[in-house]
């Protein structure tokens, strides 16, 4: 569904803006892919554009695959994707060497609605075992570990999850893959086999209005749309053994405990730190090192060093971490091997 | 100059037959082009999972295993919901407007009519997540899907029923009331033999939009995995619902599975247009 919206975007997009600048020197670039950072690609789009008024951006959405397949048939000037390409698609990219850009981390709330509870624990167990629906009473003996204390209601748990292939689907997924591993049976992917006795809602506005209007469910939904429909969300233990609740900073935290390959690839899940948040989820945008037109070229450079320079002031008031300082450094110089 | 103008008209005559020839065969061609892509393209997933992709209720696109049962399910059962509330409405209606109602009344109802027609289907998906799951309580379930296909086909049905009634003789109607039949009984010996084969047709097209409507079906069906029950309020999910959430996220062996469902729903289509014409065919005689 969301690739037919993006559609629609990139049409209206195409409508709308024609008027080239005064010296004809104008330029249009195209993006798409991740909904997981449209936010912060309008708020960085909408910033840039003030800066820079010869520079038209457009981004569509449509989810990382969809980003990965433009980018990769040269439909797209930049993608942007939660995660990167599988080896072999990889060197299917029609526009020759590619480069990883981090962009910004993000938490996967757990988010539930359940009167009178509001404050919740989780470990990664525990979270396994009730969206695998091993547990189905939210006074079940292991949330009952989990928070020492809590009067649980002896109500049946509805579980949550996305009805369209998700990157946050997939984020998640990998978090009790890791977290969970001898618990959880599900695997990994972006549509994983959930129990028919489960409720699916379309993006993660979709998950939220399902936890908003169902007592006693649980779902994972990102930080900006869990508050923005005013859910309560889990803190959540990681490998650290500490209970952190999901905030901008506590996914920067996690950013910091990340292992970060030479391509600038990492995997920021279940990360070490003591205030890590556990699902804390990655987002890059892709560019080719040598774009083939010179002029578009040099504009993405500068809209690159702009979404790791300044826009990452941007980040936190979306509900976003920026990155972390040695990431962003790592970011910076990636951009720099750009060739205009 | 008489020969000369036969001579151009010949030259039109020709160029006419072959442009509308040409056009006959773009039809076929991109059918079959169609058709061989996408059978092409599902056959990675076919080699993989074999007859087990037809009967596997499993759909784990993490673990690399696709089972369409649940889809197949899905889609058969809303679309004979659909049909089965909206075949009496239609049928219904078509009399009404072609036997009952006073002449002022029809063009209006008519008109209504294909109105409903030409409501987009997203329209009709939103108005069935806001007002029958969430204010009815139906929730999102093969009975939501089925009430809002049964809304989305009765137009179709209704608009082809009522030419196929109006086809019946006036002649064979005015002999079955000067021979004192009621209105009803003028309906059921005049107008009824004279449609049945054309009404089962109606049907059938409604079904395959039924069949093959995808957003309104994906808004409202509840994207469950697995399930294959009678139990109408159930969540379920339908083939191409399935192919509009999960395509953009999907990888390789995934969007073959998918294809290979695309692939299973244009034969289902198929073979429905054919059973409808076989019936139609039969009747006739």
């Amino acid at each position: 569904m969301k690739t037919w919206i993006a559609l629609f975007a990139v049409l209206l997009a195409g409508c709308g803006k024609k008027t080239s600048g005064p010296g004809g020197s104008s330029v249009t670039l195209n993006g798409s892919g991740s909904t997981f950072q449209k936010s912060f690609q309008e708020v960085a789009i909408e910033g840039f554009g003030k800066a820079n008024p010869g520079i038209t951006i457009n981004y569509g959405g449509g989810g990382s695959g969809k980003g990965r397949q433009d980018f990769a048939d040269l439909v797209t000037d930049y993608g942007c994707t939660d995660s990167p390409y599988k080896p072999d698609d990889k060197a299917k990219a029609k526009g020759g060497e590619l480069l990883y850009v981090p962009i910004l981390l993000g938490a996967i709330t757990v988010s539930y609605n359940v009167d009178g509870l509001d404050t919740l624990q989780l470990s990664a167990e525990t979270i396994a075992k009730i969206f695998q629906r091993d547990i189905q009473k939210w006074n079940d003996p292991a949330i009952a570990a989990d928070n020492p204390g809590a009067t649980l209601p002896d109500a049946g748990i509805v579980v949550a999850h996305r009805s369209d292939g998700s990157g946050t689907t997939h984020q998640f997924t990998m978090f009790l893959d890791a977290a969970a591993s001898g618990t959880w049976k599900l695997k990994s992917g972006s549509t994983v086999e959930w129990s028919a006795d489960t409720q699916a809602g379309n993006g993660n506005g979709g998950v939220a209005q399902i936890i908003q209007s169902t007592k006693n469910s649980i779902g994972y939904v990102d930080l900006p749309d869990a508050k923005a429909s005013g859910l309560k969300f889990a803190a959540v233990k990681n490998a650290a053994g500490k209970y952190i609740a999901p905030s901008a900073a506590a996914a920067q935290a996690a950013g910091d405990g990340v292992e970060i390959k030479d391509d600038l690839t990492f995997v920021s899940v279940n990360a070490k730190g003591e205030a890590a948040y556990p699902i804390t989820a990655p987002t890059w945008c892709m560019v080719y090192t040598k774009p083939a037109d010179k002029a578009k070229g040099a504009a993405l450079k500068k809209y690159f060093e702009f979404m790791v320079g300044d826009a990452q002031k941007l980040v936190p008031e979306i509900d976003y971490a920026p990155l972390p300082k040695p990431l962003q450094d790592k970011a910076l110089a990636a951009v720099a091997k750009i060739q205009t | 100059m008489a020969i000369d103008l036969r001579g151009k008209r010949a030259h039109a005559d020709t160029a006419f037959r072959w442009l509308a020839f040409a056009s006959a065969a773009i039809v076929l061609l991109v059918l079959a082009l169609i058709a061989l892509t996408m059978a092409g393209r599902a056959v990675p997933v076919l080699d993989r999972m074999g007859l087990e992709f037809f009967t596997s209720r499993r759909w784990s696109p993490a673990d690399g295993r696709f089972g369409a049962l649940p889809f197949l399910w899905g889609t058969l059962y809303t679309a004979a919901i659909a049909v089965a509330l909206a075949v009496p409405v239609s049928l219904g209606v078509a009399l009404f407007v072609t036997q009952v109602a006073p002449r002022w009344l029809r063009a209006p109802i008519v008109y209504l009519l294909d109105l409903l027609a030409v409501v987009p289907s997203v329209v009709f998906g939103l108005w069935g997540v806001m007002v029958l799951s969430q204010h009815f309580g139906l929730g999102r379930s093969f009975l939501t899907a089925g009430v809002i296909l049964a809304i989305m086909i009765t137009p179709i049905i209704t608009s082809l029923a009522r030419e196929v009634i109006e086809t019946t003789p006036e002649s064979e109607k005015e002999a079955a009331l000067a021979l004192g039949a009621t209105r009803w009984e003028m309906i059921v010996g005049a107008v009824w033999p004279h449609s049945k084969a054309g009404l089962v047709g109606a049907t059938m097209l409604g079904l395959g939009r039924a069949m093959g409507e995808t957003i309104a079906a994906a808004l409202v069906i509840g994207s469950s995995l697995g399930q294959v029950t009678l139990d109408a309020f159930a969540p379920g999910n339908s083939m191409p619902a399935v192919i509009a959430n999960e395509w953009g996220e999907a990888d390789e062996l995934h969007k073959s599975a998918l294809i290979a469902l695309a692939v299973t729903l244009f034969v289902i289509t198929i073979v429905v247009n054919m059973g409808a014409r076989a019936i139609v065919e039969r009747s006739k005689r």
